[in-house]
């Protein structure tokens, strides 16, 4: 009964930076398209993300970040997911992110980095495009 | 071949945990053989319902609440329901924000679920999810319900004991209160008792249990407990009106009585559910039931007698077989 099945996104916001309303908005934003989010709220580690993801069995992880702290959060995030056997979970980042950076943390195994700006519609199709087919 | 989430949960894997949920929520077939085998390793959780109107502060108490019983020693499973969107589906879900402690902590599992249509305040598999939970070895099982109205009760089918959250400052929302929501509580919180009004709801609430139990004298006077969740005050009381339901339950008998109950109800809905799910889908898997329709419409026939031939062929199909 593929109907019942939902985009199950965890939207997180690593990092010491104390404004959510961005990442609220986020969150509204994929609701509207259908998936079924879960907002972590501010100030998560890597190690917190990583397990709010496997308790709810995400699809997708999502992380925003706008403290420039993106170099090591979101390496360390995918190195967790590793270590806890997440691999089928599709990590995408978005905020505020240089893009001489990309390259890196494309490498490091996220798999796309949203700059600001980008229409939330294009960042909803590539979920949809790419995250796991659920078995 | 389908993994065995079942051995897999039994042998505490919170992955496995994970996906059988995921299987309940989406009404996945392969999740049945699962719950059969972990039947017998359940029942032996503690559950606890909070209820209450939308920002009353129940994700702030389940958070205090699961603290509360960590420090007992006890393990805690959280199962956070919220809305989904009648118009496009999504949902979101909010609740963690606020446990955000416990979630490197191995003895607390959450799991956010969104109500995906189903009415009644939680989600459709939301007595399943608890049973996982439950077999998984969870001492404690706290079920947040989307914030209600006033209808929407279904957790006191779930629930051992179930906690009203009211605030103050609602207006008169003691008065408007139809009958049938004050009974659901075996305890009250009457949180963000940092606002002015609290002990006049308090009091308001007292009275109304006083008045109530004039009418029809109860076994059990549910406390009213004052709390400021933010500030975790009136947790301590609030874990002691917890411990004294749970005496009365034992010592009268009717924590068993309760549970039977339940039982007996969820079982013949089940059956209600699978003889209904067989018989839709036969009769609109070979078109019959379009034409039915058709001739209803038509006023060739009337609906009351198809109803009374369509289960009695079934009935009589199913002796036969
Ligand atoms: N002043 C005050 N605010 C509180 C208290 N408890 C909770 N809050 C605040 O009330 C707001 C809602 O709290 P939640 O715990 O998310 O409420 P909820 O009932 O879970 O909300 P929903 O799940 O959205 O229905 C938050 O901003 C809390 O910080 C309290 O005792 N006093
Ligand atoms: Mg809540």
């Amino acid at each position: 009964m593929a109907s019942n099945r939902k985009i199950k996104m965890v939207l997180a916001k690593p990092g010491l930076d104390g404004h959510d309303r961005g990442a609220k908005l986020l969150a509204r934003i994929f609701a509207e398209a259908g998936m079924e989010v879960v907002y972590t709220g501010l100030r998560q580690t890597p190690e917190m993300i990583v397990e709010t993801a496997l308790q709810e069995d995400a699809d997708v992880i999502g992380l925003s970040s706008l403290s420039g702290v993106h170099n090591y959060f979101f390496p360390r995030i995918v190195e967790v997911m590793k270590e806890k056997g997440l691999t089928d979970v599709l990590v995408v980042g978005g905020g505020i992110i240089p893009t001489e950076d990309v390259p890196f943390l494309k490498q490091s195994g996220i798999a796309e980095i949203f700059g600001p700006g980008t229409p939330t519609n294009d960042i909803v199709d590539f979920i949809r495009g790419n995250a796991r087919q659920r078995d | 071949m389908a993994p065995d989430y079942a051995k897999e949960v039994l042998e505490g894997s919170p992955r496995a945990v994970a996906r059988l949920i995921s299987w309940l929520e989406d009404e996945d077939e392969r999740a049945y053989p699962c719950m059969e085998a972990l039947h017998p390793h359940t029942g032996k959780a503690y559950i606890i319902g909070i209820t209450g109107s939308p920002g009353a502060g129940k994700s702030t108490l389940t958070d205090k609440v699961t603290f509360a019983f960590r420090q007992r020693g006890l393990t805690v499973g959280i199962v956070a329901i919220d809305p989904s969107s009648p118009f496009t589906g999504g949902a979101v879900l909010g609740d963690r924000i606020r446990m955000s402690r416990f979630s490197v902590d191995p003895g607390v599992y959450i799991r956010s679920m969104a109500t995906r249509g189903f009415l009644g305040g939680l989600a459709r598999a939301t007595g399943d999810v608890v049973r996982v939970l439950d077999a998984f070895g969870k001492d404690v099982i706290i079920i947040e319900t989307v914030g209600v109205g006033q209808d929407e009760v279904d957790v006191i089918r779930i629930a051992d004991a179930t906690c009203l959250v009211l605030v103050p400052g609602l207006g008169d929302a003691i008065q408007s209160m139809k009958a049938g929501v004050m009974e659901i509580a075996d305890v009250f919180a009457i949180n963000k008792a940092d606002r002015p009004g609290a002990d006049q709801l308090a009091a308001e609430v007292v009275s109304r249990i006083e008045l109530d139990n004039q009418f029809k004298p109860k076994e059990w006077m549910p406390p009213v407990v004052k709390t400021i969740a933010v500030e975790d005050q009136g947790v301590d009381a609030l874990m002691a009106a917890f411990d004294a339901h749970r005496e009365y339950l034992e010592s009268s008998g009717k924590f068993i009585e309760r549970r039977k109950e339940r039982v007996r109800e969820e079982t013949l809905r089940m059956i209600h559910d699978e003889l209904f799910r067989v018989i839709r889908d036969a009769l609109v898997s070979n078109g019959r039931l379009d034409g039915l329709v058709h001739e209803i419409m038509e006023h060739k026939r009337n609906p009351y007698a198809i109803m009374r031939e369509t289960v009695s062929r079934w009935l009589r199909a199913s002796c036969e077989r």
